[in-house]
């Protein structure tokens, strides 16, 4: 099963990189190369009893202990518990038996603990079932694969944009060079096209918090799609993620609300009492539903993006049959690479427009919040909810 | 379900290390960028308004000169115009004086000329009458050298000459 989700990814990386890279000349070698990567699983298959796309798609979307990164090898995370005991840090590698590569309960300090269905549960060694009683105290604090690629996302961004920083104190009065010029355009669009438009006159404010998320999102959204050990972690498809973002949103809109926000959510101006009535709950619902809204979109595009270039090739698989039918396998690969390309270009294009959605919609936000006399306040914002 | 369910340590992860990015970002690296834009785009602004300024200055300047030119042109015009009704005026004046002093010397060379004339005549006149008067005589010696003439003529006189 997981070294099926490896191979997916395997495939995945060669399909993406070589199938442009080669072109259709060399349909033939791609051809024998699918038929190789179709070939292993006949051998774990048998032993897994099927395969189970599912499954697999699952588990490589959600967050996990470990990093994949070819076949059996694999980078334990340090998983750090808090229990009523205290706190307790180990690798995750003691989830797995050496040789076997079997789960297996891990004997901590305070507790026993293992691994169900990917989450850290207290594990009564005598029962060999969950402690549930003792599973509600803990809280679950580890490196994840997704901390792990907030990391690296923090790391990238400060590797560039210190960069960039300093490129502009040396180069003052000069025009933009190396990496100065490729994102000057962008902190430009950031500025001129997403705050000022959306803000106003106090867009400048708002300007580190909308570059941050706007970056934060797009490298993690790009790396993503990197099919190989740094990316490819389900990270903005991570509905923790973004619920992270959207509630930071959330929190500066209310922060820089003035009194005009409050009195369109609360009394809306010239509206009668009797509408009121009804209005109100709305405005207080949508209120909570537009960064409700932020969290899900995020988390919704990425994720899909995940399952569907996943699915094709799951395709090949399903119709391998676990190598009864090599011939149907390997003819569903050309097409599913070729799909799988296209979605890559695809994807490509939302990582970049996904991030400018949930900035250009955290502008509009702060920019209703800080409105001061009232103008087309409302036909705003459900048009650009209804935007995506 | 797993898959939309948030979870807690990864949110606490999530937080702290955002914000801490969010801060020593803008710090370190939107402030100066965003002020080094807005700096250089004020520079761009007022390095183009002050091309625009120059320019202007430049359009005034030209037409200055121009007027200046103008002006030159105009001021050689009337000069010139000076000088010509000067030399017009010398000359004129030159030739009355000239016309005058012409005609006062044939005025007086007129006048000597006819003083001239004048005493000829009476020379003349004197010349004439000697020469006349010694005829005279002459013709009279040899007339009344007979006694009748005598008195024809003292007769003939007599009649011309009317008792007034």
């Amino acid at each position: 099963m997981r070294i099926n989700s490896i191979l997916a990814r395997i495939v995945l990386f060669v399909g993406a990189f070589l199938v442009p890279a080669l072109g259709f000349a060399r349909y033939e070698d791609e051809k024998a190369d699918s038929a190789k990567s179709a070939a292993e699983p006949v051998k774990t298959e048998k032993k897994a009893e099927g395969f189970n796309p599912g499954e697999m798609i699952i588990e490589h979307i959600s967050d996990n202990h470990q990093w994949h990164i070819y076949g059996k090898l694999a980078i334990p995370l340090p998983c750090i518990v808090k229990t009523d005991k205290g706190f307790e840090c180990f690798s995750s590698g003691n989830f797995r038996n050496h040789e076997t590569h079997e789960l297996q309960p891990y004997e901590g300090k305070n507790y026993t603990y293992a691994l169900k269905e990917g989450k850290i549960v207290v594990w009564d060694k005598v029962a060999d079932a969950e402690n549930e009683t003792a599973t509600k105290t803990l809280l679950d604090v580890s490196i994840t694969k997704n901390v792990v690629t907030l990391f690296i996302v923090v790391g990238l961004m400060f590797l560039i944009f210190f960069n960039v920083a300093k490129t502009y104190k040396k180069r003052v009065g000069q025009t933009t060079k190396g990496m100065q010029s490729v994102f000057e355009p962008f902190i430009m669009f950031v500025r001129d096209d997403i705050a000022k438009t959306s803000i106003g006159k106090n867009y400048e404010r708002y300007m580190p918090y909308l570059l941050t998320v706007f970056f934060f999102i797009w490298i993690s959204n790009m790396l993503g799609l990197v099919p190989f050990f740094p990316g490819g972690a389900n990270f903005t498809g991570n509905i923790t993620i973004t619920l992270a973002l959207a509630l930071l949103t959330f929190v500066i809109t209310l922060i820089s609300a003035k009194k005009n926000y409050w009195r369109h959510i609360f009394a809306m101006p010239g509206v009668p009492i009797g509408v009121l009535v009804i209005l109100t709950p709305i405005e207080i619902f949508g209120m909570f539903l537009k960064p409700m809204v932020l969290m899900i979109r995020l988390f919704a595009n990425i994720t899909a993006g995940h399952i569907i270039a996943l699915s094709f090739y799951a395709l090949i698989f399903i119709f391998a049959k676990g190598g009864e039918s090599m011939g149907a396998g390997l003819g569903v690969s050309v097409a599913s690479v070729a799909f799988c390309v296209f979605m890559m270009f695809l994807e490509l294009l939302v990582a970049f427009i996904q991030a400018y959605v949930f900035t250009l919609l955290s502008a509009i936000y702060f920019g209703s919040a800080v409105e001061e006399h009232h103008h087309e306040e409302h036909s705003d914002s459900p048009a650009a909810v209804a935007a995506h | 379900m797993q898959l939309v369910m948030p979870d807690t340590g990864l949110l606490i992860w999530m937080m702290i290390t955002f914000l801490i990015v969010l801060i020593l970002l803008k710090k370190f690296a939107w402030k100066p960028i965003l002020t080094m834009i807005k700096e250089r785009e004020d520079s761009i602004d007022s390095a183009l308004k002050s091309a625009e300024r120059a320019k202007e200055e430049m359009r005034s300047l030209q037409s200055d000169n121009e007027k200046i030119l103008a002006q030159a042109r105009h001021e050689r015009d009337q000069m010139m115009k000076e000088a010509r009704d000067m030399k017009d005026n010398i000359v004129g004046e030159a030739k009355g004086k000239a016309k005058e002093e012409a005609d006062k010397i044939l005025a007086s060379a007129r006048e000597a000329i006819q003083n001239e004339k004048m005493a000829a005549i009476t020379e003349l006149k004197n010349q004439v009458a000697l020469l006349s008067v010694d005829i005279a005589e002459k013709i009279l010696k040899r007339e009344l050298s007979d006694e009748n003439k005598q008195r024809d003529l003292i007769g003939d006189l007599l009649k011309d000459t009317k008792l007034n």
